[in-house]
């Protein structure tokens, strides 16, 4: 091994890696607008003008993949692109007439152009099954299934307004807040494999990690080990990363939910989390049928029934949570109601009802 | 380099191969017929590992210690607990490593990268990691060190990963965005590597990350996720061009402007004149940014630009979801001594974080279970009505100090005022 010392550099300049007419222009942008799905076009004070053209990927790319995208940039795009946040990436070009053979060798590529504007754009998703060391499903295979469904609307803008979509593979939710999120639920406590815990675990930690006071330092057969009360848990999972003995994955019992709702702009109403709209749906893969039928049923509703420029959580907001039940076909149940700490904060404290 | 090995059996995963969307199995398939490459074998196992997932509805990996020479952390180690049955990706560790701001890349650049993980890796590479890294993933634990060499030698540096600053991300502001309210790409570089080495070795009560969003529509989901968010912000007028006002009228009629711009205003603040203008009562508007995001050509943000700082977002465990919550309404962004501030703000934040969090407990935790008031008392900042959503409803708490609390109020209130607050146009 070298005994190389890092050269510690951090965030590298933007500069070199920047397209040259974005350069030029930095910081002195004037408007913008959208030609055609997957296409942004921005005018700046100098009058310049920069076309991009936006694609899905498969976010987990294998070298091919870059290579391929690399030499469409090169042929196509001066040698330049970048990805959003949610795993897109995008061309940069300086002329009108170089979108369209752009659209076209990405097309040929299998790389959707779209996720512009009012439409469902790729899923901001975790890591699951292919790398994650605690995750009770995969991300990209149930990504990959979702959108071969939304497909058409990554690549039209007829949605009432962007719908975000995100997975996550525990209660962590690193796929982060959502129109729709896509997220494990256990509905088992923790097995404790009682003959691990005293040699890999730290127990005060684990301890101290519930948030319901639900674990205790117990001896077992002899050993130091934890127990739980199972009164008291929950079933979240916070145990198990600092202590992977407190077993909660379950082929059968970790199931998902879907939450609606979130919305991280701050465009006409504040931020807001994502609310439970159904639970207990099978972990099914290779292709998570049951998730993908409910997601369309909720997207469906939201496309026929909201008003231009509303997000989902907006619509809600608007018809009320009991005419979401019933124009998306899901059972309202007591798990809807929050128990946790604030939860009479959400709460109808009037007489405004609706029926 | 082949081993012989054949490509295992994936009936499950070949079902994600089919449909309208890329397909990373069709892409890890690429990497595991590679035969003439290091990584091979290794892609061959992995899928294996991946199928029998699918099949038993269980992950496989573990974590551990694996490194690089001076730094504490960014390396993700994976062990796989079925490494009997596939013995050839028993290791398969992740090197987190920072991107330009705003995702920006030279072919050359990602070519290069290419190289250097078909040499020392598996050829399997995430753009982007949720928190904004470069996620190279699939390393031998011996190969971690090469790798992580040759990426340094190109300008690349590891990223954040345990109880440390984390890898941040900025949107594509200033670069290629109107609603951009100040330099988000300088802010993200001159903050993090400020901090480099609370990321490189680990000391912190927990993780701790800056997102920096160009306008209030928050592209870097920075209110939600971040403990440090750094909104782009204006407080004079929004500008508006009353022609293109009138243009846009034009092209889409009068009641299109009603039902999707006048009366989306949440404070009521627009208002379509007989003459197809726009008037804005600047002092109401809340700079939600929906009307200027509509009308792109006519309006935009104001001249006196700057940011706004919340604190202590972050997701469910433990105590349950927190967004960011306003510790600094405004801060103007034009001068070096503008973005220095922003860092020595930054930098009191993560200390008081560092001296009186407990452990695994994020800054939104630490700020509820001390208290807000405390928190900014502690780290010195000063409190505005624009940090509650309304005052407390109980009188719970003992208010002997009211008449000095009520003087630092007006003390505070002698430094403000220079700006202009904004008013009709």
């Amino acid at each position: 091994m070298s005994a190389r010392r890092a050269v510690e550099s951090g965030v590298p300049e933007l500069d070199p890696y920047l397209h040259p007419l974005l350069k030029k222009n930095y910081g002195a942008w004037k408007w913008h607008d959208r030609p055609r799905p997957g296409v942004l076009h921005h005018v700046a004070m100098s009058g310049d003008e920069v076309w991009t053209v936006r694609a899905g990927t498969q976010r987990q790319l294998d070298v091919h993949t870059v290579r391929a995208l690399c030499d469409i940039g090169d042929r196509y795009a001066d040698g330049f692109m970048r990805f959003t946040s949610r795993s897109n990436v995008e061309f940069m070009v300086a002329s009108q007439s170089q979108v369209a053979p752009l659209i076209e060798a990405l097309g040929k590529g299998g790389f959707p152009v779209g996720g512009t504007g009012n439409s469902i754009s790729m899923i901001s998703h975790t890591q699951g099954w292919l790398h994650c060391d605690i995750p009770a499903t995969d991300a990209s295979g149930v990504v990959k299934a979702l959108m071969d469904e939304l497909h058409e609307e990554f690549i039209h803008e007829r949605m009432p307004n962007k719908l975000r979509i995100s997975t996550s593979c525990c209660e962590i939710n690193c796929g982060g807040q959502a129109d729709i999120a896509v997220n494990i639920q256990h509905t088992k406590p923790p097995r404790i494999n009682h003959d691990a815990v005293g040699n890999v675990c730290e127990r005060p930690t684990v301890v101290a990690r519930c948030p319901v006071a639900a674990i205790r330092p117990a001896l077992v057969n002899g050993k130091p080990s934890l127990e739980i009360d199972e009164r008291k848990c929950m079933c979240c999972g916070a145990c198990y990363p600092p202590c992977p003995p407190m077993l909660i994955n379950d082929p059968e019992n970790s199931k998902i939910a879907i939450w609606v709702g979130g919305k991280h702009a701050n465009a006409r109403s504040k931020p807001t989390f994502h609310k439970l709209a159904i639970a207990n749906l099978p972990n099914n893969p290779p292709r998570w049928p049951e998730v993908a039928a409910v997601v369309k049923a909720i997207i469906h509703a939201y496309k026929d029934d909201a008003h231009d420029w509303e997000r989902l959580g907006e619509w809600i907001e608007r018809i009320g949570w009991p005419r979401f039940f019933e124009l998306s076909g899901l059972p309202f149940t007591k798990f809807h109601i929050d128990n946790w700490r604030g939860g009479r904060g959400s709460l109808n404290a009037s007489a405004h009802l609706r029926f | 380099m082949t081993d012989g090995k054949k490509m295992p059996k994936t009936p499950m995963l070949d079902k994600l191969e089919g449909g309208p969307w890329p397909s990373f199995v069709t892409g890890l398939k690429r990497l595991a017929k590679d035969e003439s490459k290091p990584y091979a074998p290794m892609m061959k196992d992995l899928l294996g590992q991946l199928e029998h997932s699918y099949e038993t509805r269980k992950g496989y990996w573990k974590g551990g210690t694996v490194g690089v020479i001076g730094y504490g952390g960014g390396v993700i180690p994976r062990f796989s607990e079925v490494a009997d049955k596939f013995p050839a990706s028993s290791e398969f560790h992740t090197l987190r490593i920072m991107p330009a701001p705003g995702m920006h890349y030279t072919t050359e650049v990602l070519r290069k990268m290419c190289d250097v993980w078909e040499e020392y890796g598996s050829g399997l590479i995430a753009l982007h990691g949720q928190s904004g890294d470069i996620m190279f993933q699939g390393c031998s634990t011996k190969n971690v060190q090469p790798a992580f060499d040759a990426f340094n030698d190109m300008g690349f540096d590891m990223g954040g990963a345990g109880p440390a600053l984390r890898t941040s991300m900025s949107c594509v502001g200033h670069a290629r965005c109107e609603h951009s309210c100040y330099d988000e790409p300088r802010a993200h570089r001159q903050v993090i590597n400020e901090f480099l080495d609370e990321m490189h070795r680990p000391a912190m009560p927990y993780k701790f990350k800056f997102k920096f969003s160009g306008c209030p529509n928050d592209c870097t989901n920075a209110i939600q996720r971040a403990d440090m968010a750094v909104i782009g912000m204006w407080r004079d007028d929004m500008k508006v061009d009353q022609k293109e006002v009138k243009a846009f009228v034009a092209e889409r009629g009068r009641s299109y402007v009603i039902d999707n711009i006048i009366t989306r205003c949440p404070t009521h603040s627009l208002k379509l004149a007989d003459d197809d203008t726009l008037k804005v009562d600047n002092r109401n508007c809340v700079r939600c940014m929906h009307c200027i995001n509509v009308m792109t050509k006519a309006l935009h943000p104001g001249d006196d630009r700057g940011v706004t700082l919340l604190l202590g977002g972050k997701r469910t465990l433990k105590i349950g979801d927190l967004m960011g919550t306003v510790i600094v309404p405004f801060l103007p962004m034009k001068t070096d001594e503008d973005y220095e501030q922003l860092v020595d703000i930054g930098r009191r934040v993560m200390e008081f974080f560092a001296d009186n969090a407990l452990e695994h407990e994020r800054t939104g935790e630490m700020i509820e279970r001390i208290g807000f008031a405390n928190f900014m008392e502690g780290v010195g900042l000063p409190i505005d009505p624009n940090m509650v959503s309304h005052p407390r409803t109980n009188p719970y708490v003992r208010m002997d100090e009211w008449d000095a609390a009520v003087a630092a109020y007006e003390e505070g209130r002698k430094g403000q005022g220079a700006h202009n607050k904004g008013g009709q146009s």
